[in-house]
């Protein structure tokens, strides 16, 4: 780098000026400490605790539930099953943009976007990229507990 | 007494008649104080008017005439921001009563509604004006695109302007959920699971568990996993405080640049085509003015103003602002009357067991809702993701220089956008015709994966049918300008084909009805 003696002035293409050098780490000090600042106070609205009701809740099924017939709790989406193999609960809240499907005997409908299931929850039609899960159900005295927060493979039955 | 003036007695009058004198002077001391350029009835004191004012001072001194035609700009502009204004005021009456809290939010809509004194009609209002601005603010980016305002120096004010369409869209849809009625939670459990839905793209790479950002935008917006009290303070902290502000500022932003940029765009030869200007007008700057700008060190791009006199324009102050107020006024007429026509809806309380049916987003999204009731990603985020950086980047790959100004300026012109409407407008309906017909691929082949459905749907189809219809453009007519006339028609064309048939042809379960008289009833 060739640098004229005679015009020392601050605006002379150097490699890079002591106080240019001292001004940009600056900058970048401050821009950093900025960004992590607000990365850092993107971490108070992100929840830690939900106040979402409990997933795990207990059910006692009415003698006159029959196959094929869903029973579904009060204020609770999930559609709950009993055959001879056992019991088992189907989540009702579709996976395309989680309206509450409705059940009826050929299976599931979503009154938002027109997906269709069938009883075990396969997706027949519509816009639904995933099956509607299976939930944990075990068995505690005459109460069967449904967990909203857990799946399992489908065809799981609990006796 | 009162035929003395304070100067020719002051040595003799005592300090109790000075003090006298000076009440008796107070409204017009008072006056001068507060608008120190007097009357503005001279080139001088116009001017002052303008840059002595902090509200005025954001435009230029004076305005050429090309931008106070009617054509130019049809005020869409000024309308959007004036239905802006309209919501705030209504907005921070409505403050006074509204309570955001799940069931007690929906009661003080009631109150709102059948107790508060004009409660009901403000709110209809609030409705009317939101509603307007999304409306003006789209007519307002058409008129920009059609006239080629975009182009340089203008591109960045391009890029806010579609900014603020984004924030006026996200003002429209905070303020969606804060009634909880059923239409309000319903549309929200909707528009949160359209922010996971890049999840249906996780899902299909099977990389959720480790990389899942819509689980994240969703909790961000939510604060809980489903639609409840959290959801509605953020709602409601979103619509009163961080969009308004946001918006605010990039509105100052985006009006300064106009006048940064050198005024509204028109014609090279728009003095010309003026024909002859008016005589009361001219000549201008009788007196010499108070303060000269070097205007070609402050203006980027040609300006008129080098080298020639400001002929064409005239005194913002009254011209343009009195063009302005009479926009104003007009919306203002247009909100209340329709306040006064139309009651703004509200239907029962949130029922999270029971989904509204047909749930349906407000009007302007239902276009949207069309398209994710194929894929929810491709339909809520992808498509829209890609329309948005296509409009942005228009002003960078369209260099051209011809037609700047002008409707439907530049090469193609008018010829193109007419055949551009009808390639736009019978893509979807064909796509929209053939999905509704015979069903979509998971009707077809039930096995095929997801990801095949993501990426294959009529929203994808219809992306490309007009991304290579403009591509088609840009070669025949050799100019990106073409393309991107033939792009942006078809856009609106496609916006509008389905919001059409998502809000009067599809019914319960998104079901197809020529008519909602054809509905089920239940």
């Amino acid at each position: 780098m060739t640098t004229n003696p005679q015009k020392q002035s601050r605006l002379d293409p150097e490699p890079i000026a002591r106080r240019d050098f001292l001004g940009l780490s600056a900058l970048f000090a401050t821009a950093s400490t900025l960004l992590f600042a607000l990365l850092g106070m993107l971490r108070l609205p992100k929840t830690a605790v939900l106040s979402s009701p409990a997933k795990k809740f207990p059910v006692v099924l009415p003698d006159s539930l029959a196959v094929g017939e869903a029973f579904i709790p009060t204020g609770r989406a999930v559609a709950i099953f009993r055959d001879d193999k056992g019991v088992h609960a189907v989540s009702t809240i579709c996976t395309h943009l989680g309206c509450v499907v409705k059940n009826n005997p050929q299976g599931f409908e979503c009154p938002c976007h027109g997906s269709r299931f069938s009883t075990d929850g396969t997706v027949t039609k519509g816009p639904a990229p995933q099956p509607l899960p299976w939930l944990k159900v075990t068995r505690s005295g005459d109460k069967w507990i449904v967990d909203e927060g857990a799946t399992v493979a489908k065809g799981t039955k609990a006796t | 007494m009162s035929t003395n003036t304070p100067n020719q007695t002051n040595q003799t009058r005592s300090g109790l008649e000075k003090f006298w004198d000076n009440i008796r002077a107070l409204p017009s001391r008072f006056r001068s104080a507060a608008f120190r350029t007097g009357v503005p009835n001279t080139d001088r004191s116009r001017s002052s008017f303008v840059f002595g004012n902090l509200f005025l001072h954001l435009h230029s001194v004076r305005t050429h005439l090309w931008s106070l035609k009617w054509t130019t700009t049809m005020g869409l502009g000024i309308a959007t921001a004036a239905a802006f204004l309209i919501t705030l005021v209504t907005g921070v009456l409505l403050m006074f009563y509204y309570k955001p809290y799940p069931d007690v939010a929906y009661l003080s809509m009631k109150d709102i509604h059948f107790v508060v004194p004009t409660g009901r009609f403000i709110r209809n209002i609030h409705r009317w004006a939101a509603n307007i601005m999304v409306v003006t603010v789209i007519l307002h980016m058409a008129r920009a695109f059609y006239t080629a305002s975009y182009r340089k120096p203008r591109e960045f004010n391009w890029l806010m302007g579609i900014a603020l369409l984004a924030i006026t869209l996200a003002m429209s849809f905070t303020g969606y959920l804060l009634p909880w009625d059923q239409l309000a939670y319903w549309a929200i459990t909707i528009g949160a699971n359209i922010a996971q839905s890049p999840r249906e793209l996780t899902d299909a790479l099977g990389m959720t568990q480790y990389f899942d950002p819509g689980g994240l935008i969703r909790l961000l917006l939510l604060g809980s996993d489903n639609v409840g009290p959290e959801a509605l303070i953020r709602f409601y902290l979103l619509h009163i405080m961080i969009l308004p502000l946001m918006l605010g500022m990039l509105m100052g932003v985006h009006f300064w640049r106009i006048r940064k940029d050198g005024g509204l765009a028109r014609p090279a030869d728009a003095e010309a085509r003026l024909g002859e200007l008016p005589t009361t007008s001219y000549p201008v700057f009788t007196q010499a003015p108070a303060k000269t700008y070097q205007l070609a060190a402050i203006v980027r791009g040609r300006t008129p103003m080098v080298g020639r006199g400001p002929e064409a324009t005239v005194p913002s102050m009254p011209h343009l602002f009195y063009a302005e107020l009479a926009v104003l006024m007009f919306t203002v007429f247009l909100c209340v009357a329709l306040a006064l026509i139309s009651d703004a809806p509200l239907k029962e309380l949130a029922n999270p067991a029971v989904p509204e049916n047909p749930a349906k987003a407000p009007w302007y999204f239902l276009g949207l809702q069309e398209l994710v009731s194929f894929s929810a990603f491709m339909g809520g985020i992808g498509v829209p993701t890609i329309v948005m950086t296509g409009l942005g980047l228009i002003p960078f790959l369209d260099r051209e220089e011809n037609g700047t100004g002008e409707w439907f300026g530049g090469t193609g012109g008018w010829p193109v956008v007419k055949r551009a409407i009808a390639i736009g407008l019978a893509a979807p309906i064909f796509i929209e015709t053939i999905a509704i017909r015979f069903g979509w691929i998971r009707e077809w082949f039930p096995q095929v994966p997801q990801i095949i459905i993501t990426l294959i749907n009529p929203a994808t189809i219809l992306t490309l049918t007009y991304a290579l219809y403009s591509i088609y453009l840009v070669k025949r007519h050799n100019s990106t300008r073409a393309g991107a006339l033939g792009l942006f028609t078809c856009f609106l064309c496609g916006f509008l084909v389905l919001t059409i048939i998502g809000t009067y042809l599809r019914g319960p379960n998104w079901v197809f009805y020529w008519s909602p008289a054809y509905w089920p009833k239940h």
